[in-house]
């Protein structure tokens, strides 16, 4: 399992901020696939996805047990 | 307070420029970012302000490792507020001290810089007429080709 979180405009695009779901030893780039299945439209948001609290590439491999993030662009300051 | 952090009550400019505060810094530059009312001929009533607070913590302590590399002698905190905020209210304060006033205020701009590049935080501005992920592109194609 893994944890997937949600914010601000991602958010409103899954309609939930998080949850859990049977994910591992696949790619970044799988998540993408899977995710943008669920919820059409989330991989034209321009969000990056972290794993662990930091950016990942396409190419990383998320373990079970990662916490993973849609960070959509940022607006802070 | 920690000199990298994300809060949720008002912010007091003063405890991070304290802080940075050392017998061989010269400068101090303390920025504070507030609330504006109008932005392009919109009214905001106010912004609420959301973070993935673990990893923001983690990306301002980070823009603090990079100044600290890039100029030598400088010593950097930042806060910045989530939550409902008000016209005026401060956002985010950046405090930077430096042997010398140049590199102070370089810093400190290139911190707000960073911020707005990396760190999790979204603001969503409210209206008297609706509200709106700010960052969130997902309606941006349609609003450019109108």
């Amino acid at each position: 399992m893994i944890e997937l979180h949600y914010f601000a405009g991602i958010r409103v695009l899954t309609g939930i901020p998080k949850e859990s779901v049977n994910f591992s030893n696949q790619t970044v780039e799988d998540l993408w696939k899977w995710a943008d299945e669920k919820y059409p439209g989330i991989r034209n948001s321009s969000a990056r996805i972290a794993v662990n609290e930091e950016y990942a590439l396409p190419s990383d491999v998320i373990e079970s047990g990662d916490v993973v993030a849609f960070i959509p662009p940022v607006s802070g300051g | 307070m920690k000199a990298f952090e994300v809060v949720t009550e008002p912010i007091i400019p003063q405890l991070y420029a304290d802080y940075v505060l050392r017998p061989e810094a010269g400068a101090v530059t303390l920025f504070t970012g507030h609330v504006r009312e109008w932005t392009k001929g919109v009214r905001t009533l106010y912004l609420a302000y959301e973070a993935y607070v673990p990893m923001a913590e983690k990306k301002l302590a980070e823009i603090g490792r990079e100044i600290e590399d890039k100029w030598e002698g400088t010593s950097v905190a930042i806060a910045h507020r989530i939550g409902e905020l008000q016209i005026s209210d401060i956002a985010v304060v950046i405090a930077v001290s430096s042997p010398h006033r140049k590199t102070a205020y370089e810093a400190n701009e290139y911190a707000i810089e960073r911020i707005k590049e990396i760190v999790p935080i979204w603001k969503k501005e409210i209206w008297e007429d609706g509200e709106e992920w700010i960052g969130d592109q997902k309606k941006k194609p349609k609003e450019e080709i109108v």
